[in-house]
């Protein structure tokens, strides 16, 4: 199959490569970019396991073509860790208050969690529930998840 | 056993607040999922399915599909069918053969016919829709009540029915407890067709070593026995089917079973000489990947005193496993270690059918049969409660079983280990306000609205045992379910554990690490955890049962008492004194009486591996110690009665969940959750929070949403998130919990199982609280799921009968 070449900022870094048409972008950063923190779970768009932030913007990337992200911005879990590769405040706040079990859902779960905190730095309760109801979580019943982004919005100090 | 509330106080990392082992690796995207396990070469599988619930095949043209290019091969079921041993059945049913793909008939909407291997999954895809089959539909059993009705068309012909167990135990004087009892009623309970469907559908790669002679298989699985039944399958010894266990498991709770998977593409990567791999999609997870739930009715008449004492109880359950069985129907006999739940009724009769169906197969789910049981059993309470005009909590009270009786045993011969029940129901209404939220709910009925509390209980047998497997399969004589860990501490001192199975989400290595670290009294933090491959571990049987807290912290606790005696050994030859004299502390060894007579941790572990001759006689060089576990309590066959010791541990929980339901439109709104347990010592808090609060918005789905809904003619309804309803964050609330501690007497630290209680407890709960709501309109619902419809047409029709009743 022909495939077209692509450009896209991936975590910062640009990227030059070429994908079929048909390719999934979550394919593609799995695939193709070795990047495989971001996972497939329902492929239909509903679970939110692929979320990546695109022009930070949080969205399905088993929803996307690979092709779709040339010129944009595109990042994953990867790109999470501060510059220095320490934990960010949020991924800490993660493993702080171990809002996972499985960890399946979890690089899609920050994703979304870091676009509501870019956004919106100190969210009430039910903001949170919100912003992640498009992320669906088998293990925790969510209910630790929203204690490690309230954890997160405290310790920027945005939240009380 | 009385409770101790400050026993955990002496511990330096048994229930204290510690970060898990796990999570880092999950924050940073670097979890080893199966699908991230890439091989060189490897080779994509596709799956063609059956459209039919029932159907003759005719022909297979796979022509067009192998032209394509990229496509290696297309295999069928009569090749596979040849090559391969039928996989695995827990009950004795030889003419029911199972193959990972359709042989002559295919017997559910869903069912694998073909698989497509390529260069890509892409290319598989492509491949499949070319595969011609040419079918003959013939009609489908599907109606679970109808299934065993002489005309009903047969699942497999060769068994000749479609009942695969039926049997009736009795456990005590049922009938004349039925006779003396001053009152009896009887109750349907209907427990629908779900599943735990994890985020991560089931996959799985395997690669022929050829120099070797081995199968690597690379997992997505949770399963016991998993390797020899790989093994058996393909004709390959034991010990040629390596297994990897560090695979991180997506999410199981019970289900990631894929046997089929395995044996498909370790044929086929025999075969083909190159690594193959098939991930689920998610239509192949739910409509053929065999991982669905019990789908369960329980016609149940209970015996009780005008006082509420409840006194007997008889009923029947079908069980509907689908068309494949495999290890599904046991799920009948696990509940009966539990089967009255935490009260004390004096006899049970046990009527047990499990039979076939043109639907998905059936696979163990959380609890493994409990779930469903335990609803039965906490709709049955709420019945005599409803029956007598007494208070749904009082009569459960006058009930249970009190904290001096334990261990107690109950009619099916299995004895609990300790427990408290009323302090644990306190604590949870305590926690939910009770009083408070009578008064809300009434406060909203005042207003004509439908609110109800609800409220269960549980018990969550932790441990785990084949033995009950003998009551449903008299060729089952198996009186072990062991697990194991070594632990070795080297040469500088650095302590690792290492353990023979995955995890899927359990938190193993923050187990062993904190209970190793206990024992030894060396920081957990630096203590490594690893997943040893089949071929190296020692004997295991995976993380199901609510067992790993118990078998596998049990293992760690005696593998590390092990090297801790051989270390005070060591230090007391070289101190020159015995080992009564030897005061050991934080791994540093010196004399009670002279502690400036010492040898630390380090100076030890250099001598054990260094210096032979400066070791007691009889000692082998290293600090190395092995702790395999049989199961506390167990290892007896059942007596002539079936009367049997089962599970070791029995946890104890009561929920307490508060819901509205809209009078217009059927839909319920959680406004409070509060739950109290009991898992005995908890060796890390966050880990149990978690599989209790998890456990519990497990059975909200449940209860409320979650079907594997089929058409009159056995079209599978729900193959998507769209139609298969899992709860997000906004329909499961914020769910509070508060622990009491009942140390277990049989265990090494007293912990008992955590992992199931949460998903036994809520569905009851759940119904008991939309009940409760209901309750004003005279009319209540015992078929789950409550979904929204249901609910609305419930309160309609009551309502409609409700107003034309003045004028009948």
């Amino acid at each position: 199959m022909t495939k077209t070449e692509i450009k896209f900022t991936i975590n910062g870094r640009s990227h030059v490569g070429e994908a079929p048409p048909r390719m999934t972008l979550v394919d593609y950063l799995r695939d193709e970019l070795n990047l495989t923190g971001t996972h497939a779970g329902c492929e239909h768009g509903v679970c939110g396991a692929c979320t990546i932030r695109f022009d930070g913007e949080p969205v399905r990337a088993c929803l996307m073509f690979a092709v779709q992200a040339d010129g944009h911005d595109v990042s994953t879990v990867e790109g999470l860790v501060n510059e220095d590769g320490s934990l960010s405040v949020l991924q800490d706040s993660f493993w702080e208050t171990h809002a996972m079990q499985c960890g399946y859902c979890t690089p899609g779960m920050l994703m979304t969690a870091s676009a509501l905190l870019d956004e919106n730095p100190g969210p009430s309760t039910e903001e949170i529930r919100d912003a992640i109801s498009g992320n669906l979580c088998r293990c925790t019943g969510y209910q630790q998840i929203v204690e490690a982004i309230e954890l997160a919005a405290k310790r920027t100090g945005e939240r009380d | 056993m009385a409770s101790t509330p400050d026993h955990t106080d002496n511990y330096h990392y048994v229930s204290k607040k510690r970060r898990t082992r796990e999570d880092r690796r999950f924050i940073t995207g670097k979890g080893k999922f199966v699908a991230d396990v890439k091989h060189s070469g490897m080779l994509h599988v596709a799956l063609v399915s059956s459209p039919h619930p029932r159907a003759n095949i005719r022909s297979i043209d796979v022509s067009a599909a192998l032209a394509l290019p990229g496509v290696h091969y297309v295999l069928t079921g009569d090749e596979l069918s040849v090559a391969t041993s039928p996989l695995y059945h827990g009950l004795d049913i030889p003419n029911v053969r199972w193959f990972p793909l359709a042989v002559g008939m295919t017997r559910y909407a869903g069912e694998w016919v073909t698989a497509v291997v390529a260069d890509s999954r892409y290319v598989a895809e492509d491949a499949a829709e070319l595969v011609l089959v040419e079918y003959e539909a013939l009609p489908a059993a599907v109606d679970t009540e109808h299934v065993m009705d002489e005309d009903a068309p047969l699942v497999h012909p060769d068994h000749g029915s479609n009942v695969l167990f039926h049997d009736t135990f009795v456990w005590g004087p049922v009938e004349d407890d039925f006779a003396a009892a001053d009152h009896t009623l009887s109750y349907r309970a209907r427990w629908a067709r779900s599943s735990t469907v994890p985020i991560e559908t089931f996959g799985v790669s395997a690669r022929w070593d050829e120099a070797h002679e081995i199968l690597d298989v690379w997992a997505s699985i949770q399963m016991p026995n998993y390797p020899e039944q790989i093994a058996g399958a393909l004709g390959i010894p034991l010990n040629g089917v390596r297994v990897h266990n560090d695979v991180d498991v997506g999410g199981s709770y019970g289900v990631k079973r894929g046997i089929k998977h395995t044996v498909l593409v370790g044929y086929l990567c025999r075969k083909l000489g190159r690594p193959v791999r098939v991930i689920e999609d998610r239509l192949d997870n739910m409509a053929g990947g065999d991982a669905h739930g019990p789908d369960r009715i329980f016609d149940v008449e209970l015996a009780f005193d005008g006082d509420g004492t409840w006194k007997s109880m008889r009923f029947r359950a079908i069980d509907d496993v689908g068309a494949y069985p495999g290890r599904a129907p046991l799920q009948l006999g696990k509940p009966i270690t539990a089967l009255c739940g935490p009260y004390r009724v004096n006899s049970i009769s046990y009527e047990a059918m499990s039979v076939l169906s043109n639907k998905t197969g059936q696979v163990p789910v959380r609890g493994f049969g409990q779930a469903p049981t335990n609803f039965m059993t906490e709709t049955g309470i709420e019945h005599i409660a409803a029956f007598l005009g007494m208070d749904r909590i009082e009569i459960r009270r006058r009930n249970m079983i009190e904290s001096h009786q334990f261990p107690w045993t109950i009619p099916t011969g299995t004895s609990y280990d300790s427990g408290d029940y009323h302090a644990v129901v306190d604590k949870a209404m305590d926690l939910a306000g009770y009083d408070e939220l009578v008064a809300r709910r009434e406060a909203i009925r005042a207003k004509g609205g439908l609110a109800g509390i609800g409220f269960a209980t549980c018990i969550e047998p932790g441990g785990g045992n084949n033995i009950f497997e003998r009551l449903l399969n008299e060729k089952l004589n198996i009186t072990t379910f062991s697990e194991a860990c070594q632990i070795r501490i080297d040469a500088q001192g650095a302590i690792t554990a290492i353990m023979g199975t995955t995890t899927s989400g359990q938190g193993h290595e923050t187990l062993v690490s904190t209970i190793a670290g206990e024992e030894l009294e060396r920081d957990p933090n630096l203590i490594r955890v690893v997943h040893s491959d089949s071929i190296e571990s020692l004997p295991t049987r995976s993380p199901v049962a609510s067992r790993m807290a118990i078998m596998l912290g049990g293992s760690a606790s005696g593998a590390a008492r092990k090297l801790r005696a051989s270390m005070i050994r060591i230090a007391a030859h070289n101190l020159g004194v015995s080992i009564d004299e030897i005061e050991y502390d934080g791994g540093d060894v010196w004399v009670r009486s002279d502690p400036e007579r010492k040898l630390t941790w380090e100076g030890i572990c250099f001598i054990a591996h260094r210096q032979f001759h400066n070791m007691p006689d009889g000692m082998e060089p290293g600090l190395q110690a092995t702790d395999v576990l049989q199961v506390p309590a167990g290892g007896v066959m059942p007596d002539e009665n079936n009367r049997v010791q089962m599970y070791p541990c029995y946890s104890f929980q009561a929920h307490i969940p508060f819901v509205e339901i809209d009078p217009g439109t059927g839909k319920v709104t959680i406004h409070q959750y509060a739950l109290a347990h009991d898992c005995g010592t908890v060796i890390n808090p966050d880990i149990v929070r978690g599989m209790i609060i998890g456990g519990a918005a497990h059975g909200i789905g449940a209860a409320l949403y979650e079907k594997f809904e089929y058409s009159e003619d056995g079209q599978l309804l729900a193959g998507s998130f769209v139609d298969y309803l899992l709860p997000s964050a906004h329909e499961i609330p914020e769910i509070r919990d508060v622990e009491h501690c009942t140390p277990s007497p049989r265990t090494s630290l007293g912990q008992k199982g955590s992992g199931e209680g949460g998903y036994l407890g809520a569905p009851a709960a759940i119904a008991s609280a939309v009940n409760d709501a209901l309750s004003p309109l005279g009319t209540r619902m015992d078929e789950l799921p409550l979904r929204l419809k249901d609910i609305e047409a419930v309160i309609h029709n009551a309502k409609t009968a409700n107003t034309t009743e003045p004028a009948a």
